[in-house]
């Protein structure tokens, strides 16, 4: 019983199917939809690694890193936001959040 | 065999914990379970033999981003029960969407095969980890062909940190502080006043 790279992207596109899914079903809680994208980012990420050992390519694991800091950056900026907000209106709802609409 | 078995391990770990932090009701076990997560996923990427990118995500992840995530839950004072309001409004909804989803990536991931050329295009070929392990490797890769990638890297964490810091500061009214320059500037004459104090008649104060 050999683990292939089809095994690893399986597990990928649950976990990115999960982080669609999470969205989806938490759609009032900011927190817990910033927590859908990190793993739909970790999902991106097993995907890269997968293939780049698979292939032999040390530059999927070079990009694997830049999507790490995209996905600590965008974690800092959206709690930021969050923590604005909150002290601005006191909830963090997501249907509340439409004071930027023109 | 034991490597499947690891695998089996790690991925049934990671995608129950994944189940977890979206069905959770108190956040702060999303987080909790999403740290787990991130465990199983540097688990992962050891078997795979991306040493450096795992330890990595369990500093960067586990240690940094996750704590972030958790000091934000616990210092909001949300009711969280009042966002769950609806949840089962949003499931078929959502549950379509993920279906549809994981049925294109099955159609996807079924069929395809590689190119016969993808050999040729390989750009850095990883070395024998005998000889060079993966830490080094990748740094002589990343500092030496993306350094460009690696300074947009670091371009793009100082513009997040500027970011954080420019939204969250703020000045607040009627709060003393020390100034250093004023205390500095001070002469004697705006501190200090002499008086002749006559007697059985006190000063102004």
């Amino acid at each position: 019983m050999e683990i292939t790279l089809g095994h690893y992207l399986t597990v990928a596109a649950i976990l990115f199917t999960l982080g669609i899914f999470g969205i989806f079903l938490n759609r009032k809680n900011v927190i817990v939809i910033l927590m859908s994208v990190e793993l739909m980012l970790l999902a991106v990420n097993v995907n890269l690694v997968a293939f780049s050992t698979h292939l032999g390519d040390l530059v999927g694991q070079v990009f694997a890193l830049l999507i790490l800091t995209v996905a600590a950056a965008e974690a800092a900026i959206g709690l930021a936001i969050l923590v604005v907000y909150f002290r601005n209106r006191g909830t963090i709802a997501v249907e509340d959040i439409n004071m930027m609409k023109g | 065999m034991i490597e499947a078995i690891v695998f089996y391990v790690f991925s049934a770990v990671l995608v129950a914990s994944a189940v977890m932090v979206i069905f959770a009701r108190n956040p702060v076990h999303s987080v909790l379970f999403l740290i787990l997560c991130f465990f199983n996923a540097a688990g992962l990427f050891v078997l795979m033999g991306a040493e450096f990118l795992a330890m990595i995500l369990v500093v960067v992840y586990v240690g940094a981003v996750a704590v972030l995530f958790l000091f934000v839950v616990m210092m909001l004072d949300v009711d969280f029960a009042a966002l769950r309001a609806g949840y089962a409004k949003y499931l078929p909804v959502g549950a379509a969407v993920g279906v549809i989803l994981a049925a294109e990536l099955v159609f996807v991931l079924a069929p395809w095969a590689f190119s016969p050329s993808v050999p040729e295009a390989i750009a850095v070929p990883i070395p024998d980890p005998g000889q060079i392990h993966n830490t080094r490797a990748l740094g002589l890769v990343l500092y030496d062909q993306y350094v460009f990638v690696f300074q947009a890297a670091g371009l793009i964490l100082l513009v997040a940190m500027i970011g954080a810091i420019v939204l969250t500061l703020r000045e607040r009214e009627g709060v003393k502080r020390q100034s250093i320059p004023r205390q500095i500037a001070r002469t004697r004459a705006e501190g200090v006043e002499t008086v002749a104090v006559k007697s059985r008649q006190g000063v102004d104060v």
